[in-house]
């Protein structure tokens, strides 16, 4: 397992200065997002990727996180920033119990089971009116007017939880989350308790993305059952960012994150008002319609997505790399 | 007091006993065969050795403590190792973290484990192919890798499942030695095999189950003269 | 006393066709070993089949013979092209095949939505809300229709299952897929027909449901939750089980409603999932053995 790549570490020093070039308020905030979904992507990733425990409801990690920073704010006026703090905490919580429960039954149950954990929190959000709003959701005055703190904010966690992946792969946790991947009884006959490790690491996973939670309502300042339970949005979402990057890489999710918030991005904007400044020169009715037909296919383009991915590119960008240089450059794979 | 017993091991599958009554005492340093014809009820008892399940009824005693009914990682971690006979390579990882991973057993940090690892790689014999991923090893190479794996954890105790089928003459040889070697650094052996030369060369006692039980324990040639033995388990070849 | 009777008597209505769901998915769990979470968007597409007939004048009954075949074959081209090629794929998820009807299931909903939009739409024919009175209990006709057509459609599937070749490889197959390829089972075909089978049964639920159900592209979802619920609660595999799975949850959904308030139907599938899980993993299966 290798150290650390120089790319990354540009990479994080280009995101870095990034702000202080550019401070166009949109391109930070896709940029806020995209880390956002670096940290939910990575993990995921450590739990699936590592340990091959998949999750279809990791949207019950992430809406738990957001709404114990919304519940801090709505019950006693604390501050939402107790969400950070509390929220990966709140999200763990509820991972632990979980996954003493599933994770002794092997199987498709662990992955039926994180589905209806994610199905249930929505319904009970929705359904505890008084203690969490209900369809109203919680709304929150957001702490700052530029983007500028929320960006560095979301940056220093989505790196923090990178280096934190890295060093917990590279460690024992590491090789038993990957043992237990590849063949629990060899695992289990060399020492690791199975069931104890699953857990460790739906813990991880659990902590990071409840963080995340938190954070997005701290930026977004605004949640309710159906944003941030959603199934589509962020369960989904997660498995693809994941899978598109490279399941089971380190870097993997980051590279995901990037393409599935710049394709959400893509379609939701129109090609990023490509068809709007058309419609407007032309003063066609035809572009105002091309339009609004990608801004509603961009989940169309996600389940296609999803299918060609799996079909084709089952390990990802990063995983599949020798693969993707061989028939698009031409070039031999690195060996 | 003995070094390993099995007292009386009963298993129901549904109505079925794969094993109704298999008793047997090793002691400490002994290579000691197990034999019986398929579906005897061998890897079933190793099965519940190794705690991947409990036992209807019957004792494990290692060292004086009772362990059945234990978790495997528990058992592990107590001094038994094991091999499947269906091989299980962690696929995707290559043997140096194969065996890594094993290593971490008895050792924290990743230093200490891969430097267990590679002492252990070089001693089984497999530090040429320690880069390659587990996967792509042939047979022999896989049969090797479980034994490696298992030696990883330091057992006191080694309980092999037919790691010999499948290798040719020459890679037979080396098995032998290995086991052998294995012996020599003061682990104690307990070993499955249908290749009666394998067992009969190695093994200081050799025990027989059939349908189940046990039927017949003693020195290789004592076990091999049993006119039961030899129509049951060594076929007209011994005979 | 006569609330009580009359929710147990919805309940049991819509349990016979929760069974006809659940027959459907369990089918595809036993054989390909993998849960569909495309199940309830296989059957949103036939109640769209179905409305779209309607429009024509077709009643939602005789749509059905449209609609199964149909759907049989969508089944049968995502089993053999979408799925299939899968196994051969090497790959770290275990779960690919089942991430792949999560995709199936989206882009199902989406060329519905669209084709049809987001807004409700209405089967409506002469008898969409009559009721007949039994006893002092009132039963929904369309539902009542529903259940003997899906009790028919499911002695059907058995005699199939027991008596017929196919259905006897299908079994075979369920039980050790290596075993029935040594008995020279082509396991690939199996697992195309019983994706077919699965689809046309659950089309077969979409076309009775049309005409007491609104339909829009989003309920594929919340149908396709209650068939696992159904699955896990029949023990996974087992179409005896899916039977009973379907009717406890229908059961259930009804008292919940009636009993605890609308709001609680959908969650009350949610919490028996659960309770299966803690206390009877392995779901009915384990008490019938079937």
């Amino acid at each position: 397992m290798k150290k650390t790549p120089v790319a990354a570490i540009v990479a994080v020093a280009a995101l870095a200065l990034l702000p202080l070039v550019l401070a166009d308020n949109y391109f930070l905030h896709l940029l806020i997002l995209f880390l956002i979904w670096v940290i939910i992507g990575s993990s995921w990733n450590i739990m699936a990727g590592y340990t091959g425990q998949v999750s279809f409801g990791h949207a019950a990690f992430f809406g738990t996180g957001a709404y114990t920073a919304g519940l801090f704010v709505m019950h006693g006026g604390f501050s939402a920033w107790w969400g950070m703090a509390f929220g990966g905490v709140a999200a763990m919580l509820l991972g632990l119990p979980f996954g003493a429960i599933c994770f002794p039954l092997r199987g498709a149950y662990f992955a039926l089971a994180s589905l209806a954990l994610n199905l249930i929190l929505m319904h009970l959000a929705t359904i505890a009116e008084r203690f969490t709003g209900g369809m109203q959701g919680i709304m929150i005055m957001p702490t700052f007017v530029s983007k500028v703190p929320y960006y560095y904010i979301t940056l220093g966690m989505a790196v923090a939880t990178l280096v934190v992946v890295q060093s917990i792969i590279r460690s024992k946790w590491g090789y038993y989350f990957v043992s237990i991947r590849e063949d629990q009884d060899a695992a289990e006959s060399l020492g690791i308790d199975t069931n104890r490790y699953k857990n460790v690491s739906l813990a991880v996973s659990a902590f990071f993305t409840g963080t995340a939670g938190a954070l997005y309502m701290n930026y977004m300042g605004f949640i309710d059952p159906h944003v941030v339970f959603s199934l589509h949005d962020y369960s989904v979402m997660a498995i693809l960012v994941a899978i598109v990057g490279g399941v089971g890489t380190i870097y993997g999710p980051a590279v995901g994150a990037f393409i599935m918030v710049g394709l959400q991005e893509l379609f939701r904007s129109g090609f990023f008002g490509l068809f709007k400044y058309l419609g407007d020169r032309t003063g066609s009715e035809t572009f105002t319609q091309a339009m609004e037909v990608v801004q509603h296919a961009h989940v169309l383009v996600f389940g296609i997505l999803v299918v060609v991915v799996i079909l084709f590119l089952p390990n990802g960008i990063v995983g599949d790399w020798g693969k993707i240089r061989k028939s698009v450059f031409r070039s031999k794979p690195a060996a | 007091m003995a070094y390993f017993k099995v007292e009386k091991l009963v298993k129901y599958f549904g109505g079925l006993a794969a094993v109704n009554g298999v008793s047997f005492e090793v002691q400490k340093g002994e290579i000691f065969g197990i034999i019986g014809p398929n579906g005897c009820g061998k890897t079933t008892t190793f099965n519940m050795i190794s705690g991947v399940f409990p036992p209807t009824s019957g004792k494990v005693i290692y060292q004086g403590k009772e362990i059945q009914g234990m978790k495997s990682h528990k058992i592990c971690h107590l001094g038994v190792g094991r091999t499947f006979q269906v091989v299980k390579p962690l696929g995707r990882m290559s043997v140096l973290d194969n065996v890594t991973a094993a290593a971490f057993s008895r050792v924290n940090t990743i230093r200490e484990a891969r430097e267990v690892a590679e002492k252990t790689i070089d001693f089984c014999g497999l530090a040429p192919v320690a880069d390659v991923l587990a996967k792509a090893l042939p047979i022999a190479g896989r049969k090797r890798l479980e034994i490696t794996r298992a030696m990883a954890t330091r057992p006191d105790l080694l309980l092999l499942d037919e790691t010999a089928a499948g290798l040719n003459p020459t890679e037979l040889l080396e098995a032998i030695e290995l086991i052998r070697k294995i012996r020599g650094n003061g682990t104690t052996v307990i070993i499955i095999e249908h290749i009666m030369h394998l067992i009969m060369t190695l093994s200081d006692r050799i025990h027989a189950i059939n349908f189940g039980q046990s039927v017949a324990e003693g020195t290789p040639k004592e076990v091999a003269a049993n006119p039961q033995v030899i129509e049951a388990y060594l076929g007209k070849d011994y005979a | 006393m006569g609330i009580l009777l009359q929710t147990i008597v919805a309940g049991l209505l819509k349990g016979g066709l929760y069974a006809l769901i659940g027959i459907g998915m369990t089918l595809i769990m036993g054989v390909m070993g993998i849960i569909n979470l495309a199940h309830g968007q296989m059957m949103m597409v036939a109640m769209y089949i179905a409305y779209v007939l309607n429009t024509m004048g077709v009643d939602p009954y005789f749509s059905l013979l449209v609609a199964m075949p149909t759907l049989f074959l969508l089944g049968v081209l995502i089993q053999k092209y979408l799925l299939n090629p899968l196994i051969k794929v090497d790959t770290i998820l275990p779960e690919n095949q089942v991430l792949m009807t999560v995709g199936i299931g989206m882009v199902l909903t989406e060329v519905i939505r669209f084709i049809f939009k987001s807004d409700y739409k209405y089967v409506t024919t002469s008898y969409s809300s009559a009721t007949f009175f039994l006893g002092g209990i009132s039963f929904n006709v369309p539902l009542t229709i529903a259940f003997f057509i899906a009790l028919a459609f499911t002695a059907a599937m058995f005699w199939f299952l027991i008596k017929t070749d196919l259905g006897r490889s299908i079994r075979a197959t369920a039980q050790d897929k290596d075993a029935a390829t040594l008995m020279g089972i082509n396991t690939g075909r199996i697992t195309v027909v019983t994706m077919g089978l699965g689809a046309a049964l659950v089309a077969a639920a979409g076309c009775l449901l049309a005409p007491v159900y609104y339909i829009f592209p989003d309920l594929g979802g919340p149908f396709t939750a209650k068939a696992f619920v159904i699955t896990i609660l029949g023990g996974l595999g087992s179409t005896v089980g899916a039977i009973l799975g379907g009717i406890t949850l229908g059961m259930a959904e009804s008292l919940g409603a009636t009993y605890l308030g609308m709001e609680y139907e959908d969650i009350v599938g949610l919490a028996i999932f659960v309770a299966v899980l803690l206390f009877l993993p392995g779901g009915f299966k384990r008490l019938t053995k079937v």
